[in-house]
């Protein structure tokens, strides 16, 4: 057994358990913290690939952006844990038919692949570094299919933003530009008031 | 004897000796960063207690040269203390983290010509992704202390980290662009020939007409300096500890070792960020001016000359940053979101537009040149 094995069925496994870890911790904090480890142990498979680009981007938005906004909700959140295991057993059919969906598809192209010969490892690659060939690939062959991702991402973004933002009248706002352009003469007036009169305005 | 090296010299190229090889590699580059960042340490509290017009720390040793390994000495003799209601393995586990991923990230710097442990070809992404790490172990250290300053603290550094590493990635981008690469040898192998070649300057690519380029990039540069002292939690950004609001922010029920992890993973990653704003913006290892003479020195000065320079930018940086900590007050909050939200972001998304087109239309294609 080479270190390539050792260290796939080490990440494997890490990913694997702590995927079920997700879903069994008690506190919904420590599932957020399995859930950051399985993606880790998933980069860390991508980098086996040889997919190193993936790897690093994978880490980057799921870890880096992604799961620290659920970690942040998740802590805000005044969970009571006893409330929330409640519904354990009664989702456990819904969750179990999900479940075995998955394994038997997966399984199917598991036995696929292995029925065409395919290896593991990512193809040759001429010395081209992976970043590059996905970039091949996006902006020529996938072009618009690729834009057209970023415009729905960009709909979605807005939408969310159209529907919670308010204006509401009557709010105090700080206008940055009109502070800034404050001057001594605008923003300050100096009075001598009569004694037992005060400013009169 | 040559029977026993060429036997060594195959032992290295199989797997075990290969681990062991970068085994040794990882130590020797840890325990050098530890012992500079002891120097730094004393380095950046000697320059603010000068811009204070006070002496700093002079006491321990000549100097005070001695003073981190006292304060090491105090911190590790004390008892570790964990509040109760905390949770104890998040507890212990953030600082772990914090430390483990700011010293992960040295793997991919290279020091000199040839000298690093991991020249991967993704390095810049995986420095990018390694910083953006780093948060989880204010998060997780605030949330585990179980009390609300450490909280808040967490929050905020949730928020700030994530708001900045936005415009970091941006930055990066445009430094990618300039360079076609993402592998930090690369990057800096194509800034040498001077200081005007370096990415500060519009890269060294398309003549002369390269330096139009330093109209973005050297306020790119600017915007990856900021960013990098809000990621730091350095001040002026320093709103996840502030003192004077939040007492210490997340680290306020840390005592002994793992408050001295904490505290060292905040100068591992400063120091970090120093060696990236080098490598990215002010050519790594290439000397200021061209170097045609290293083709005669021997390899070895020719590493010691990439080190000096190497190592005489990021101290450069470095009392950047400690000057910022000791002239510049602290940012209020929203002022803080809005000049990483409205501010940062559209200038750096406006600037990777304008490098990509210069890419495409400029004189890199020769148009012009």
């Amino acid at each position: 057994m080479d270190l390539l094995a050792i260290a796939f069925y080490l990440l494997a496994l890490v990913a694997c358990v702590s995927a079920f870890m997700v879903v069994i911790a008690r506190n919904p904090v420590h599932s957020v913290l399995f859930l950051i480890l399985t993606f880790f142990s998933s980069a860390g498979l991508f980098v086996l690939l040889g997919a190193e680009f993936l790897a690093m981007l994978l880490v980057v938005v799921y870890v880096g952006a992604v799961a620290v906004l659920f970690l942040f909700v998740v802590m805000m959140l005044d969970v009571d844990f006893g409330s929330l295991r409640q519904g354990f057993v009664r989702y456990l059919p819904a969750g179990g038919v999900v479940a075995l969906v998955l394994v038997v598809e997966m399984s199917l192209v598991a036995a696929a692949i292995a029925g065409k010969n395919a290896t593991l490892r990512a193809p040759s690659t001429n010395g081209v570094s992976n970043v590059e060939q996905i970039g091949r690939v996006l902006y020529t062959d996938y072009f618009y299919f690729f834009q057209a991702a970023g415009m729905v991402l960009l709909v979605a973004m807005i939408g969310a933003i159209v529907l919670t933002l308010r204006h509401k009248p009557g709010v105090k706002r700080q206008d940055i530009a009109a502070q800034t352009a404050r001057t001594e003469a605008s923003g300050l007036r100096l009075t001598k008031p009569a004694t037992g009169q005060g400013i009169s305005e | 004897m040559t029977d026993f090296l060429s036997a060594m010299a195959a032992f290295w190229a199989t797997p075990v000796g290969w681990t062991v090889l970068t085994l040794v590699h990882v130590l020797v580059i840890s325990v050098i960063l530890l012992i500079c960042i002891a120097f730094i340490l004393l380095a950046d509290r000697k320059i603010w207690a000068s811009a204070q017009l006070r002496k700093g720390p002079n006491v321990v040793g000549p100097f005070g040269m001695l003073q981190t390994f006292a304060d090491l000495m105090k911190f590790v003799f004390k008892e570790i203390i964990v509040p109760a209601g905390a949770d104890k393995f998040v507890f212990i586990l953030a600082p772990l983290l914090s430390t483990v991923l700011a010293m992960g990230g040295w793997a991919v710097i290279p020091f000199a010509p040839g000298w690093v442990i991991s020249n991967i070809n993704v390095g810049i992404l995986y420095l990018f992704a390694v910083s953006s790490l780093g948060v989880y172990g204010i998060i997780m250290g605030g949330w585990a202390s179980n009390s609300k300053y450490p909280f808040l603290g967490g929050l905020r550094s949730a928020a700030q980290m994530v708001s900045y590493e936005v415009s970091i990635g941006f930055v990066i981008i445009t430094v990618i662009l300039l360079s076609g690469s993402m592998n930090l040898a690369t990057i800096i192998e194509k800034q040498a020939g001077g200081f005007w070649n370096w990415n500060v300057f519009g890269g060294s690519e398309g003549g002369w007409w390269h330096l139009i380029a330093t109209v973005v990039m050297f306020p790119m540069m600017v915007v990856f300096f900021i960013s990098a002292l809000a990621e730091t939690n350095r001040p002026p950004f320093d709103l996840p500890e502030a003192e004077s609001e939040l007492v210490a922010g997340y680290q306020v029920e840390y005592s002994s070792t793992p408050f001295l992890l904490f505290f060292l993973a905040e100068y591992v990653n400063i120091v970090l960020m120093c060696a990236m704003i080098s490598i990215l913006f002010f050519g790594g290892w290439q000397a200021p001016w061209p170097t045609p003479y290293l083709q005669h020195w021997w390899p070895f000065w020719v590493s010691a000359h990439g080190f000096v320079m190497m190592g005489v930018k990021i101290l450069f940086w470095f009392f950047m940053f400690a000057m910022v900590k000791a002239i510049v007050p602290r940012y209020r909050y929203d002022q803080l979101m809005r000049l990483g939200w409205k501010i940062f972001l559209p200038t750096s998304l406006v600037a990777v537009a304008a490098i990509a087109a210069w890419r495409v239309f400029g004189p890199v294609n020769g148009v012009y040149g």
